[in-house]
């Protein structure tokens, strides 16, 4: 074990990968020289050369498009997009390329690249630097998408993510970068993708959160102790392909269950969960699933503002109390 | 002369033509009896930029297609008879029917694949020559695709990757002087496209389209540049398209007399006339008879074939079962 921030735990991991697999190469703006602008690729290049780890010109629709046939044709590119607002630009290469071909092709082609990018709000990045597109990722069939909250999960995940055969998004988030924690330092160290974590034992009511909203879940989970009750956090972890057995255990323990995600209410990653345990766990529940987003509207700048339209431990426990009332 | 098709060479590319012309023929007289499946794109006429531009290729170079793309598919060494099948949705397809006529892929051969987002072809081939690069083969990655492509941003995007990374990768610009019914002249400021590879530092060539022989010198010259680890290369192959944009289009925009000047410059007849004095008509008779039969045969077989069993795709699932 070693203590590392969330940002040097996805550096290891990426060095380890590419110590391991010479067909592992990464690319993408300023990831080169400067190490990347939060610094996870940081000593990369000098370490394995200006052709495995390459600073590219901006161009996220091309450089996207080709990590998806790189992919196909031997290598395991992994592509940095700085920020998921630019995913935007992305989604060809994911909607209408990558997601395609295992099935139309059947199977003639592995796709084995991670595209990691960074989301969220809370660092006054404004309305074009600080958005959670989780549920437009995961819309879309055929790719996996993951979303570590811990540094121990940042690095075993991505390990998990670079060996996957499948393509994978990999969303971190900028407040969590400098998160530090004890991080296993086997080289074989992978969190399985697809597999929830219930970070929190409880027994009144299942709190489902995703990235950094399992830390303010975890907080909104202390406070609730006062009050009472005592909330089960499970930290999702894989978006898509998303986790249903633990879902269900911990609702069927609980009764009660809040989805909580960063990304807009409407057709939100946080109302597939509501649909999803309103299916599977109708009988198990005592109320309907409670949501805890961002409204429906964009992003502001002030800090006031901003911190009034983010998630937080608040408004989860308000949440939570209405729930279980 | 060094990097022109040896007479065996030639005579395959004149086969692999008359497969393709025949190919189209039946898949238009099929659509008039109502037997084909959504929108149909016919090259009928541009067989020589497909057949040619690819002829020189080994199976492991890697080629991007496109939504016209059946001549790109022989070209390569696909065969025509599961070619046909998975046009008509069945079992014994490439692809089992999952694929349809714009996206056949066949990895084996390096056909991967036809592409029906107009100017994806062009990244995809970058990013597999981006992979050969890396793993440090010499295979060369190839990219047909069409003036309507050339217009796109993702074209600009791929194309500077290229030339700045110098990867093996030959762009071969199918120019059949329309994108879906809107002419060149229409979409672009300039008539020849390739004048852009310069912005993009890489040599390009403008050729007649019709004459396999010229296709194949002229996009030779480009692959063995990309294979020596020389950069990337454009190939304008100009030629035109005689049949409408797909088996939907109602046609109107097209001049008859245009079409006849460019029937008469037919890419066959072209391929015929270059061959004739060296192996003699009626040998070239002879293949022009045994490929038809062959693509006849593979009609019958491809038509009377079972379609697939649907079958759910589970790595796409949203759900993962654990615990
Ligand atoms: C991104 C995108 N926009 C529009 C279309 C519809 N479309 C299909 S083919 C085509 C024209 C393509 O022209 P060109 O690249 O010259 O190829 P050609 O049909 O002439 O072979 C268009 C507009 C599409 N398939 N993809």
């Amino acid at each position: 074990m070693s203590l590392m921030r969330y940002a040097e735990a996805l550096n290891a991991a990426l060095r380890e990968e590419m110590q391991r697999d010479p067909s592992v190469f990464i690319f993408g703006e300023d990831i080169g020289r400067y190490g990347g602008v939060f610094k996870v690729t940081r000593g990369l290049m000098e370490e394995f050369g200006e052709s495995r780890v390459r600073d590219t010109p901006i161009s996220e629709q091309a450089l996207t498009a080709m990590a998806v046939t790189a992919a196909m044709s031997g290598t395991r590119p992994i592509l940095e997009i700085m920020y998921a607002d630019f995913i935007p630009l992305t989604l060809d290469a994911l909607v209408n390329q990558a997601s395609i071909y295992d099935y139309i092709w059947k199977g003639q082609v592995a796709m084995p690249f991670v595209l990691r990018t960074q989301g969220g709000g809370g660092a006054g990045a404004g309305a074009q630097h600080s958005k959670a597109l989780d549920a437009m990722l995961a819309h879309i069939p055929g790719i996996k998408v993951v979303a570590p909250a811990t540094p121990a999960d940042a690095k075993g995940m991505l390990k998990s993510a670079i060996r996957d055969q499948q393509p994978v998004v990999f969303l971190e988030h900028k407040l969590l970068y400098n998160m530090r924690a004890e991080v296993p330092d086997d080289a074989d160290f992978l969190v399985p993708l697809g597999k929830a974590a219930t970070v929190r034992e409880g027994e009144h009511v299942s709190i489902f959160a995703t990235s950094r909203m399992v830390h303010e879940s975890l907080k909104a989970a202390e406070a609730l102790e006062k009050d009472g009750i005592s909330a089960e956090v499970v930290d999702l972890r894989s978006l898509r392909p998303l986790d249903v057995g633990t879902i269900r255990a911990s609702v069927a323990k609980t009764n009660h269950a809040v989805a909580v995600n960063e990304g807009w209410r409407f057709c939100g990653y946080a109302s597939e969960l509501s649909a999803t345990i309103m299916e599977l766990c109708f009988d198990d529940l005592d109320a309907p699933v409670a949501r805890v987003t961002l409204p429906d509207m964009a992003i502001p700048y002030s800090e006031p503002l901003e911190m009034a339209v983010l998630p937080n431990a608040d408004k989860i426990r308000d949440a939570v109390l209405k729930t279980v009332a | 002369m060094k990097n022109s098709p040896s007479i065996d060479e030639q005579i395959e590319m004149y086969r692999r033509m008359i497969v393709v012309r025949r190919l189209e023929e039946g898949l238009g007289a099929l659509h008039k009896e109502g037997k084909t499946r959504g929108p149909i794109h016919r090259c009928d006429g541009q067989e020589a930029v497909g057949v040619a531009a690819t002829a020189m290729l080994r199976e492991t170079d890697l080629v991007t297609s496109t939504h016209r793309g059946h001549a790109h598919y022989i070209g390569k060494g696909l065969d025509v008879y599961p070619v046909i099948a998975e046009i008509f949705g069945r079992d014994t397809g490439y692809c089992g029917g999952r694929a349809g006529h714009m996206l056949i892929a066949d990895a084996s051969k390096g056909m991967i694949g036809g592409n029906a987002i107009v100017g994806a072809g062009i990244p995809a081939a970058t990013g597999m020559a981006l992979s050969n690069q890396i793993l440090g083969n010499d295979n060369v990655a190839m990219c047909i695709f069409g003036d309507g492509a050339s217009q796109t941003g993702i074209c600009h995007e791929a194309m500077n990757m290229a030339g700045l990374w110098k990867l093996p990768v030959v762009f071969v610009l199918e120019h059949n002087k329309f994108g879906l019914t809107v002419p060149t002249a229409v979409q672009s400021p300039v008539d020849d496209i390739s004048i852009r590879a310069a912005g993009y530092g890489m040599p390009s060539v403008i050729v007649d389209g019709n004459d396999p022989v010229a296709v194949y010198r002229a996009v030779a010259g480009m692959v063995e540049r990309a294979r020596r680890g020389e950069g990337p290369g454009m190939v304008e192959a100009k030629t035109y398209r005689w049949e409408g944009f797909s088996t939907s289009d109602m046609g109107g925009y097209q001049t008859p007399e245009e079409i006849a000047a460019w029937k008469e410059r037919d890419p066959i007849r072209i391929a015929f006339a270059a061959l004739k004095g060296e192996v003699g008509e009626a040998r070239l008779t002879r293949i022009d008879e045994e490929a038809s039969e062959e693509v006849r045969a593979a009609f019958e077989r491809a038509l009377s074939d079972p379609f697939p069993a649907y079958d759910y795709h589970s790595a796409s699932a949203a759900y993962s079962e654990v615990n």
